[in-house]
């Protein structure tokens, strides 16, 4: 966008592009390289498609040995390096750059090996999120973690983004179930953490990779989890006169020890973009629907279901209806599924924000959002990981509005300091990327920011590696290791001290 | 040499200031329950943070806890088990095998250790539950971290790699972990007499089931007997532990027990008797025994557990256990000696993972890697980081690996 500054082209490096070209096709023979424009457009945005940049070249290894070269050619040369899975990153994580390779992840998509009695996989980041369930589901197991990218989004980019879904409630985030990975450096050294043991025998470096955004290390190998499915799953669908009444139902359910498999909510306009678009009966006279979603042994599912529905009539439930069949399970769903096209359907554009609040704020978030919509005169639609506080606000534009791109994006931004304000962060599962990179300094002040800075610098002290992203501004290793000591006077000598 | 006792979190940041200004390097010391484990250190001063307590935020409805990083882990239980909540990882207590008071320890040291217990299978760890963070580096700056939401990945997760970093990046002035409910019912199906490769058999099997088993740990013949007072007897038991609603437990345990009918004697064991195994087990208690014999604590591929302590037999005196699953292999040397290298070097063979020296006389711990070597680019890797949060050595240096240097972190001798 207009108003994005990335980091300056290097020179140097314009000028060798097809040299670099040639060298890439020397480590990467075949077809694994691309250069044509025309060619490269595919790879021009990820799922934030404001942003477009066309990179230096498009490079599609295969092997690790491969990626350890392309990494080793770039870091001794000084050229800079954009890691891509399949591109769905809302956050522009994958936005090329124009003087980087792209390495494009999506041809490690290999499954390596399927452990039952160890419950683990080992498959190649290319692999996508579902594809690991389709390899295990046969045997009746699968991995939790459901991004709605699912279908598309890699393993790679989960690992690099710490994606989530809705059962990550009851079953964690990436980062709780990935137990391994192997990743390549900017200097091209191949480093292993974990596997299929549990935890890290030094620093938790995996826990760091979980979410660093593609600017630490390429992963080329992950280690996860599987768990064996539950016996049943039952939902009810709830709706509330007032988001107050819902955010309290959430709270009095996890108040009573209960932890969902699923737990989402919509507003009204999200209610009624949905209900248009895929009838699947939800009530229109609500402002809040709750959707709960119960799994386990059916015995237990039973059990909480009674006590669920007592807790949403305590709370003034206008409406309770529970899922007599696997059909009506699927159908309470559609309409939460679908309610990004079906907002999409109601307004030429949609921008999907991703800030996540404690939810008691929710009542008041929702407030300030009201105010902001009549502000900015846009419409702002929302769904709700309501158990873990995630909100997706979807605000509406039309790009073809002259400013309304511009207004959303300050929208959105006045949004996610709201989110801050109340005790929140930026973003819950979307990542910071470039969308959010320049909001960063509401949360943290410089020396936060500087200590993170200091992290890459252990993995990639020349900032090649997905520079631009995470970070409003860079700043040197070697100044920010410089040390500013204030003077040897012993402090609070009132300390007590024996 | 001074022992500083901070009270509030500024002193902490200024007495950390104050030594790196004077390079001269601070022990951190939380109560001093796991100071058995490590390489011994020799510093100049102590910052202790004993009486840096206090739960700051703690809202059940929300599944959040804010204390400051020398609160009692003990005050912390307390208080959860007041609200019906928990610390999901069920953090271990190192002090009955170290010869210390049992139910020491900070909220912080938890963190620093990375502390989990028989849950950690389905749970996780500290790593897993750590929200947010307030802490000073060992460049006497004071930063924070994530938040007190759950969902977050605004920036690198400073928190995370606080865990298991034995204070050696940074002193916590404040932690943030996100609580869970405490399970209304426990049950445990104990099948009795399985040698360990049965045993490790009836736990994948255990665990690949939809009982949603929350620990499984197999205790050898005679081993058995040194939990919870005994009352196990001394048969071989493998334990499977079931927690959740009471008409959930009931069925799931009934699902076990028709599964592993023809496995062998079974014992249903519930409530508090059930609670003292699963206490005893994460506690080290078999081997909590007075003496300074060796005791090992290896992570590794469940499968492959019973099958390197079967190799290990053969060439030295060893008792073992087994948690999360055969993963957690518990070893005491009977000898004496830790024949690390021999031990190392087995794990290797037997799918990898990494071995702790938790428990060794004073002369042993000086000259065995306490924490598992690493390959050299990690190990390399990890120095760089230790760097980057202490770049003059400050904080206990040397507690995880030789030599007072951040460059020799981690880097086997
Ligand atoms: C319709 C839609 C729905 C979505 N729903 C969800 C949701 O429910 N929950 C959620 O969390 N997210 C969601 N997302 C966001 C997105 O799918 C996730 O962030 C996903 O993990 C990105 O994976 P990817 O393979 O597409 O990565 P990309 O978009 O290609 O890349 C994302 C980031 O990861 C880095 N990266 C990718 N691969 C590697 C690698 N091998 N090594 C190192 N770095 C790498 C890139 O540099 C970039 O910074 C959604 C997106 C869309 C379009
Ligand atoms: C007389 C004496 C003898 C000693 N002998 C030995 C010895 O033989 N071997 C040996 O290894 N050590 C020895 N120590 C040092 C011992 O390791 C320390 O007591 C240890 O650092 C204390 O941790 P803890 O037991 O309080 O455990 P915890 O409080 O549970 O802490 C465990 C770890 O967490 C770190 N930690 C605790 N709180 C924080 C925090 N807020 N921020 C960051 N990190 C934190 C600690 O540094 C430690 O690494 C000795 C100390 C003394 C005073």
């Amino acid at each position: 966008m207009s108003g994005l500054a990335m980091p300056k082209p290097d020179d140097a490096t314009m000028r060798r592009r097809d040299e670099i070209v040639a060298d890439m096709r020397i480590i990467v023979p075949g077809e694994g390289v691309v250069d044509a424009a025309n060619a490269m457009r595919a790879f021009e945005s990820d799922g934030l498609t404001a942003y477009r940049q066309l990179p230096l070249v498009v490079v599609l290894p295969e092997t690790v040995a491969q990626v350890s070269r392309v990494l080793k050619y770039c870091n001794d040369r000084n050229i800079r390096v954009v890691p891509r899975g399949s591109g769905t990153s809302l956050s522009g994580g994958a936005l090329p750059l124009e003087d980087a390779v792209l390495l494009v992840m999506s041809r490690f998509n290999r499954i390596l090996e399927i452990d039952f009695p160890n419950r683990v996989v080992v498959v190649q980041p290319g692999v996508t999120n579902l594809g690991i369930t389709t390899a295990v589901e046969q045997e009746g197991f699968y991995y939790a973690p459901d991004p709605s990218s699912q279908i598309a989004c890699s393993i790679g980019g989960n690992v690099a983004e710490n994606s989530g879904g809705v059962h990550c409630l009851k079953y964690g985030l990436t980062a709780n179930n990935v137990l391994g990975i192997e990743m390549v450096l900017m200097n091209g050294e191949v480093v292993r953490l974990g596997g299929s043991h549990l935890d890290a025998e030094g620093y938790d470096l995996l826990g760091v990779m979980t979410g660093s955004e593609g600017l630490l290390g390429v992963v080329t190998e992950v280690t996860v989890r599987i768990l064996k499915k539950p016996e049943t799953a039952r939902a009810l669908l709830i709706g509330f006169p007032t988001s107050e009444q819902g955010g309290q139902c959430v709270a009095d359910i996890i108040g009573a020890g209960i932890i969902p498999g699923g737990m989402e909510m919509m507003d009204r306009p999200a209610i009624h973009a949905a209900e248009d678009f895929v009838h699947a009966g939800y009530p229109l006279d609500v402002e809040a629907l709750l959707i709960v979603e119960l799994d386990g042994p059916g015995v237990e599912v039973d059990h909480l279901i009674t006590a669920v529905e007592a807790i949403a009539i305590r709370n003034g439930s206008t409406t309770c209806r529970i899922s007599q069949s696997e059909q009506e399970r699927l159908s309470f769903w559609a309409g939460r599924k679908a309610a990004f096209p079906a907002v999409g359907r109601i307004s030429p554009d949609y921008y999907c924000m991703d800030g996540t609040i404690p939810r008691k704020e929710l009542p008041r978030v929702l407030a300030g959002m009201r105010e902001l919509s009549e502000k900015y005169g846009l419409g702002v639609a929302n769904v709700f990981h309501a158990g873990d506080g995630n909100l997706h606000p979807l605000i509406l534009y039309d790009a073809n509005v002259p400013g309304e791109l511009d207004k959303a994006e300050s929208f959105g931004a006045d949004i996610l300091r709201l989110c801050v304000k109340v005790g929140g962060v930026l973003t819950g599962e979307h990542g910071v990327g470039v969308e959010k990179r320049d909001l960063m300094p509401e949360m943290f002040n410089q020396i936060d920011l500087d200590q993170q800075m200091r992290v890459k610098c252990a993995f990639d002290p020349n900032h090649l590696l997905n520079p631009g992203k995470v970070f409003p501004q860079l700043r040197r290793c070697a100044e920010l290791g410089r040390m500013h000591i204030s003077g040897g006077k012993l402090p609070f000598p009132d300390i007590p001290r024996f | 040499m001074t022992t500083f006792t901070p009270t509030t979190s500024d002193e902490v940041l200024s007495t950390v200031a104050w030594a790196v200004a004077e390079e001269s390097p601070l022990e951190i010391l939380g109560h001093g329950s796991k100071r058995g484990i490590g390489r011994p250190l020799q510093t100049e001063h102590t910052l202790d943070l004993s009486k840096l307590t206090g739960v700051t935020l703690y809202e059940p409805a929300e599944l959040v806890l804010s204390a400051k990083a020398g609160t009692p882990l003990a005050e912390i239980e307390r208080l959860l088990a007041e609200n019906g909540q928990q610390l999901a990882f069920e953090p271990m207590d190192y002090g009955p095998l170290l010869g210390g008071e049992p139910g020491k320890g900070t909220i912080g040291g938890v963190l620093a250790a990375n502390l989990s217990g028989p849950r950690r299978l389905k749970a996780g760890a500290a790593r897993d539950h750590i929200l947010g963070i307030n802490v000073v580096s060992g460049r006497g700056e004071a930063f924070k971290s994530g938040g007190r939401v759950v969902k977050n990945v605004t920036g690198y997760d400073m928190s995370k790699l606080m865990a298991n970093s034995w204070g050696t990046l940074a002193v916590f002035t404040d932690v943030t972990f996100k609580v869970l409910p405490a399970a209304e019912t426990e049950v445990t199906l104990a099948i009795r007499g399985l040698l360990d490769d049965a045993a490790a058999s009836a736990m994948a099997l255990a665990l690949g089931c939809s009982a949603e088993v929350s620990s499984a740990a197999h205790l050898p013949e005679r081993i058995a007997a040194r939990v919870a007072g005994g009352t196990l007897g001394s048969d071989a038991a493998t334990l499977l532990r079931v927690e959740g609603f009471g008409p959930s437990v009931a069925y799931r345990i009934a699902a076990l027990k028709t599964l592993f009918a023809n496995a062998g004697p079974l014992q249903e064991i519930s409530g508090e008797a059930s609670r003292l195994i699963w206490r005893d087990v994460r506690d080290i208690r078999p081997f909590a025994d007075g003496s300074e014999k060796p005791v090992w604590r290896v992570s590794m591929t469940p499968s492959q557990g019973h099958q390197m302590v079967l190799t290990l037999r053969m060439q030295a005196a060893v008792s073992a256990f087994y948690d999360w699953q055969g993963g957690l292999v518990w070893l005491r040397m009977e000898e004496g000696d830790p024949e690390a290298a021999l031990l190392r070097g087995l794990l290797r063979k037997h799918g990898g993972g990494h071995a702790t020296l938790v428990r060794a006389a004073p002369a042993h711990r000086a000259a065995v890697p306490v924490f598992e070597p690493q390959a050299p680019h990690l190990a390399a890797l990890s120095a760089r980081l230790k760097a980057e949060f202490d770049p003059k050595a400050i904080l206990n240096p040397g507690r995880m690996a030789p030599g007072v240097g951040s460059a020799t972190l981690g880097i086997a001798t």
